[in-house]
C-alpha cells in the first residue's frame, strides 16, 4: 500500500508482501472458510489456491483499470459483481478441465466470490494503484494464500491418510489419525500452525530485545 | 432430495452438519465477534434473517434463470440480492438501535461476504429443495450459526479471567477452541441423516 510521503515498494517487495509480511493465511487470518474446508488433500488444496489466485488477478486487475471511472458509492458492488463474474468463469473452467477435482472442491469453488481476501484486495489495494502494481501485489497475495493452504493440506493429509499427493508414505502398519481429515481436524491444523508462527516472532521478538538491550548496557 | 422431511433438513443444519463447526462455513464473523455474548446474539439473529431473506430470493431467482436458460447468471445474481438484503439490514439496525450498530461495526457490511449466507442459497440450489425444505435449512442453518457463535462467545468470556501463555493468544486459542468444539458436534453426525 503506497502511503504518501513513503519510499513505495519496488515491484519484488510488492510480491513478497502476500508471501510474508501480509500472508492472508498465516498473518491476516483471512478467508479461512475455504482453506479450512478443501485442506482434506494437498491436491485439492493447490487447485484451490490457482482458481482463488486466477480470480484475485483478474479482478483486481479490472478493478484497477476501472478505478477512476466508478463512484465512490457504488463501489463495492461494483467489485463484487467483478468477482462473482470471473468466479462464473473459473466454475465452468474446472468443470471443463477436471471433473474430479470439481465434485470433490464442490460448492466451495462457487464460494470464492466471497472470500475475503479478493474483496479486500480490490478495496485496500486495486482501488488506489495502478494495474501493474496491482497485479504484481495479487499474484504475491495468491501465492501466498496458496503456500498457506498446501501447508494445510499436506499435514491435514500425511496425518489423516498417511499419503501426500496420494502416494503412501508410511508402511502397511501406519494408523492414520482420522480426526484430521475430519473437521475438528482442520481448526487443530490452522491453530498449531498459528502457534508456531507466533512463537517464532515472539522469539525473535525477545532476541532483537535483548540485543537492543545489550547495546544499551554495553 | 424430496423425500427428506423439513424437520430432518431442519435437524441437520442446525447440529449434525453445523454450518460453522462442520462444513466451515461463515468463520470471519464466528472469530470475529464472538469476543462477547452481548454482540454475538444480535449478530446470530442478523445472519439468520438475512440467509432467511437471502434463501426466499434464492428460490424465485433460481426459478427464474432455469426458466430463461441463464443459469451462468446465477451466481452473479445471488450475490446481488443478497448485498441489497444486507444494506437493507444495515439501515434497520442504524435507524432503530444505533448501539448495536456500532458494536457490530464492521462485521455488519460484511455479512455480504459471509460464505455461510451464500452457502445457504447454493446448497439449496445444489440439492434441488423444495421451498419448504429451503425454508427449514435456512432457518436451521442460521439457528446452527447462532448457536455456534453463541457457545464460542461464553468460552471465550471464560478464558478471559483464565492465565494462558502468550503464545497461544488470539486467533492460534480460538481456532483450537472451536476444534474442540467441533470435536464436539462431531458426536450428533448421523443425527437427521440427510446426507
Amino acid at each position: 500500500m503506497a502511503i504518501p510521503g513513503q519510499q513505495p515498494l519496488s515491484h519484488l517487495e510488492e510480491f513478497m508482501e502476500g508471501i510474508w509480511k501480509q500472508n492472508p493465511v498465516f498473518v491476516m487470518v483471512l478467508g479461512m472458510c475455504p482453506v479450512l474446508a478443501v485442506s482434506v488433500s494437498a491436491v485439492n488444496a493447490l487447485s484451490m489456491g490457482v482458481a482463488t489466485t486466477f480470480v484475485l488477478l483478474c479482478s483486481t486487475l479490472l478493478v484497477s483499470l476501472i478505478r477512476n471511472v466508478v463512484p465512490k458509492e457504488v463501489r463495492i458492488a461494483t467489485y463484487i459483481v467483478i468477482i462473482a463474474t470471473f468466479v462464473t468463469v473459473v466454475d465452468y473452467l474446472i468443470a471443463a478441465i477436471s471433473l474430479a477435482v470439481y465434485e470433490a472442491l464442490g460448492a466451495f469453488i462457487q464460494l470464492i466470490v466471497v472470500n475475503c481476501i479478493i474483496l479486500g484486495r480490490a478495496e485496500a489495494h486495486a482501488s488506489k494503484n495502478p494495474p501493474l502494481r496491482t497485479a504484481v501485489n495479487a499474484l504475491g497475495m495468491g501465492a501466498g494464500f496458496t503456500i498457506g493452504l498446501f501447508a494445510l493440506g499436506s499435514v491435514r493429509e500425511i496425518l489423516g491418510a498417511g499419503k501426500l499427493f496420494g502416494v503412501a508414505l508410511f508402511g502397511p502398519d501406519f494408523q492414520p489419525w482420522v480426526v484430521m481429515v475430519l473437521p475438528p481436524g482442520g481448526f487443530f491444523v490452522l491453530g498449531a500452525w498459528l502457534l508456531l508462527f507466533n512463537w517464532l516472532k515472539n522469539r525473535a521478538a525477545g532476541s532483537a530485545g535483548k540485543l537492543a538491550e545489550g547495546g544499551a548496557h554495553g | 432430495m424430496a423425500d427428506i422431511s423439513a424437520g430432518q433438513i431442519f435437524l441437520s443444519a442446525v447440529l449434525a452438519n453445523n454450518f460453522v463447526l462442520a462444513m466451515f462455513l461463515g468463520l470471519c464473523p464466528f472469530l470475529g465477534v464472538s469476543n462477547r455474548l452481548a454482540t454475538a446474539a444480535p449478530m446470530g439473529a442478523a445472519t439468520t434473517f438475512v440467509m432467511l431473506v437471502a434463501s426466499l430470493c434464492a428460490y424465485g431467482l433460481n426459478w427464474l434463470v432455469v426458466h430463461f436458460e441463464l443459469e451462468f447468471l446465477r451466481l452473479i445474481s445471488y450475490i446481488v440480492v443478497i448485498a441489497s438484503a444486507v444494506q437493507l439490514v444495515e439501515m434497520v439496525t442504524k435507524k432503530y438501535s444505533p448501539a448495536l450498530f456500532r458494536a457490530l461495526g464492521i462485521y455488519l457490511p460484511l455479512i455480504t461476504t459471509n460464505c455461510a449466507v451464500l452457502g445457504v442459497a447454493l446448497f439449496q440450489t445444489a440439492r434441488e429443495y423444495s421451498f419448504v425444505q429451503s425454508l427449514a435449512f435456512a432457518i436451521g442453518a442460521g439457528a446452527g450459526f447462532s448457536l455456534a457463535l453463541i457457545l464460542m462467545a461464553g468460552l471465550r468470556e471464560r478464558l478471559n479471567l483464565a492465565r494462558v501463555p502468550d503464545v497461544v493468544q488470539g486467533t492460534a486459542l480460538a481456532l483450537m477452541l472451536a476444534g474442540l468444539l467441533s470435536l464436539a458436534f462431531m458426536g450428533f453426525a448421523g443425527l437427521g441423516a440427510g446426507e
